[in-house]
């Protein structure tokens, strides 16, 4: 570490707090000059609404928010203040994004550029409130940029990283940053809380409805401009995996901070066998590569952080020379599989011959242990529906 | 108000792919005359969503934004939320059918009214889904027919301008395609006020209600002088009858018999003596609970019997 390198980190060291993947998201949204929030309470991420609501009654926050009465209408009220100019923010879990759902798809056509925070649960019934990453992945074709992020600073980081990325012209999409409900949500952690006025402008949109200039949004468009707008919003998947560097090079100037969009590497350069997963049970991870690593067991991670747009490309490139690869989901597609061993073979297909096994693990909230994890590599059982203490 | 006094500037360009005789475009050109330029317009799906062309191109001449079916009330809480941030002025107003006031689009109706949000919903009702080719709705009268109800409705419908009524809201009004000088006056008392504004319009639909396309000026006043549809404005609270309602209600005028209204409209033909009847007590019972005349007065409180 460089000398101003090392005086920026103590600087920072100031802002260290301890708090919540709830309460961080909050503040993410306060400190990225988030204009516009409607929001709609659902266990866990409701303390996400709480501190909002506070913030802005107490004036710490300068926004609008809209107590709405459902989720489908909070994600309406958000394209609405997108569309006219605003940067807006939403937060929710569980049953609250599948009740948005049509409103998922609304917002992509529309290119309103909104981040919302996912607190992953279950969806019912019956009623579970635990982390499963079910409720996100299960909207993977809705046009959503998805971040899955592994600590509270991730959370931090990648809301403002993500508003970065989805208001660059050349990209416009909506997108969720993700976090698995009370392993994130409720944990307390130590969280530097990094001034972002250099980073994040006021919201200048690239488009909005105007008075002076008024153009009708969203009418019919015949199958020739369908498909176009369809192909556009294509591209700019690729365009945003293309634009994610710059935009980690941009974070890192400001917070000294090397926080990925994209994914991370952990210990895969030598590596015979790779873990490969997201979210929380990718922290916990690391701490079985770790620990197998000492019982000479040749293992890395892949932590997969953008599922969408999927960085097929590099990942393909990251495990061109492993064999052997477990892929570790925390979430369901029923009647196929786990939805990230799902992404892992289609997109090493046609590599040369790997052994790509499944692993369904903490569905419901179960408790991933670095023994789960251990224990996964040596076993055959792709459903582990116990806690490995 | 004179009718020469109207706004001159057209905000509906002709040339719509509305129906011949269409209420909703009648009515919206009207509505947008009121509103002036700088008016953002949220549609959900609705005939509108339809006749206001295709891309590239809009007959409409001021922003529009449409929206998903449930969700007009939320969007326009949005927008408005934002121009408010910006310091923007500018009217948000909400331009949707029954189906998007009565029924799907209910619960964000419901909640954009009980948080205040400064904005106006109107809506022009039909008494069916139209666009989708008249089914039946939470608007539908009892007894007329519609391709869910090949043999007349069994339930009365349910009044969504009494419901806003209960929500508490600054101004609450109805008016009727058949009294456009009416609606354009309501429209701008409306936008002297601030909060949250509903006004409803009956819109008779020629192809749905089965008449001929040049009666829907005359249908839009039948319906009020028979008392199947009332007029009436509220204003913070002080709700009084309109127009002819009033004068119907001041004995100024005598109510027409409904059959005159009912018997020019193919969705009604299959009724018989006791049907109509029916709508008859209907109509009783809607009066008696709306109104209680005081004598010589022409301010009427709303009153539950």
């Amino acid at each position: 570490m460089s000398r101003s390198e090392m005086l920026k980190s103590n600087s920072m060291l100031q802002d260290v707090k301890i708090l919540t993947g709830n309460e961080v998201a909050a503040y993410a949204a306060r400190n990225s000059k988030v204009r516009v929030v409607a929001a709609y309470p659902i266990t866990p991420v409701t303390p996400v609404v709480e501190t909002i609501s506070k913030m802005v009654e107490s004036g710490e926050m300068l926004a609008r928010f809209i107590r709405v009465e459902s989720e489908h209408s909070a994600l309406a009220a958000c394209i609405g203040a997108s569309a006219a100019g605003s940067r807006a923010f939403t937060a929710t879990s569980s049953h609250g994004l599948a009740y948005m759902h049509e409103m998922l798809h609304w917002a992509t056509n529309a290119r309103t550029p909104i981040v919302m925070a996912v607190a992953n649960r279950a969806i019912g019934p019956g009623w579970n409130i635990w982390a499963d990453l079910s409720d996100s992945l299960s909207q993977r074709d809705a046009g959503w940029m998805q971040f899955y992020c592994s600590s509270n600073q991730e959370i931090y980081d990648t809301i403002a990283m993500a508003y970065k990325l989805a208001e660059n012209e050349k990209v416009l999409l909506p997108s969720m940053v993700c976090y698995d409900g009370f392993v994130l949500s409720h944990t307390s952690m130590p969280v530097q809380l990094t001034d972002l006025d250099d980073f994040m402008p006021e919201y200048d949109a690239v488009w909005r409805l105007d008075f002076d200039d008024p153009f009708t949004h969203g009418n019919i468009l015949p199958p020739e401009n369908f498909a176009e707008l369809r192909h556009n919003i294509q591209k700019s998947h690729d365009k945003a995996l293309k634009l994610m560097k710059e935009v980690e090079k941009e974070f890192y100037e400001v917070s000294g901070r090397k926080t990925t969009l994209k994914m991370e590497e952990y210990r895969l350069e030598d590596a015979e066998i790779a873990i490969v997963t997201m979210g929380a049970i990718a922290s916990e991870a690391k701490v079985a590569v770790d620990s197998l690593r000492d019982k000479r067991v040749n293992v890395g991670l892949l932590r997969v952080k953008s599922f969408r747009p999927f960085p097929e490309k590099e990942i393909k490139r990251v495990l061109d020379d492993i064999s052997k690869i477990y892929v570790f989901d925390r979430a369901l597609s029923p009647g196929s599989g786990g939805p990230l061993y799902q992404e892992i073979k289609s997109a090493l297909a046609f590599t040369q011959e790997k052994r790509i096994m499944p692993r369904i693990v903490g569905i419901g909230g179960i408790d991933v242990t670095k023994r789960t994890i251990e224990r996964a590599i040596f076993d055959k059982k792709i459903w582990i529906k116990e806690v490995v203490a | 108000m004179k009718i020469s006094e109207i706004e001159q500037e057209e905000f509906l360009l002709a040339g719509t792919s509305a129906c011949h005789g269409c209420p909703s475009s009648m009515c919206l050109r009207i509505v947008l005359k009121a509103l002036g330029k700088r008016t953002v317009l949220v549609v959900p799906a609705c005939c509108t969503s339809v006749y206001m062309g295709p891309f590239p191109n809009s007959a409409i001449k001021v922003p529009v934004f449409n929206t998903a079916f449930a969700s007009a009330a939320a969007t326009a809480s949005g927008i408005k939320a934002s121009l408010e941030m910006q310091e923007i002025e500018g009217e948000v107003v909400v331009w949707a059918g029954d189906g998007g006031t009565y029924d799907i689009g209910l619960q964000a109706l419901s909640g954009a009214a009980e948080r205040g949000d400064d904005i106006i919903f109107i809506c022009y009702n039909n008494e069916i889904y139209s666009n989708t080719g008249i089914q039946r709705s939470g608007a539908t009268p009892f007894g007329a027919w519609t391709t869910t109800t090949w043999t007349g409705k069994k339930e009365h419908k349910k009044d969504v301008a009494e419901l806003m009524l209960a929500h508490g809201i600054p101004y609450v009004a109805t008016a009727s395609t058949g009294y456009l000088k009416d609606l354009y006056e309501k429209v701008k008392k409306a936008k002297k006020i601030k909060g949250f504004r509903y006004i409803e319009i009956l819109a008779p639909c020629p192809p749905g209600w089965r008449f001929p396309m040049d009666k829907t000026v005359m249908m839009g006043r039948l319906a009020v002088e028979t008392g199947m549809w009332i007029l009436f404005e509220s204003v913070n609270g002080k709700t009084r009858l309109t127009g002819v309602s009033n004068q119907i209600a001041l004995g100024r005028r005598k109510m027409k018999d409904v059959r005159e209204y009912i018997k020019l409209q193919g969705r009604f033909d299959h009724l018989d003596e006791n049907e109509i009847a029916e709508i008859e007590n209907y109509i009783e019972r809607k009066w008696r609970r709306l109104i209680s005349a005081e004598e010589g007065s022409d301010i009427l409180m709303f009153k539950t019997v």
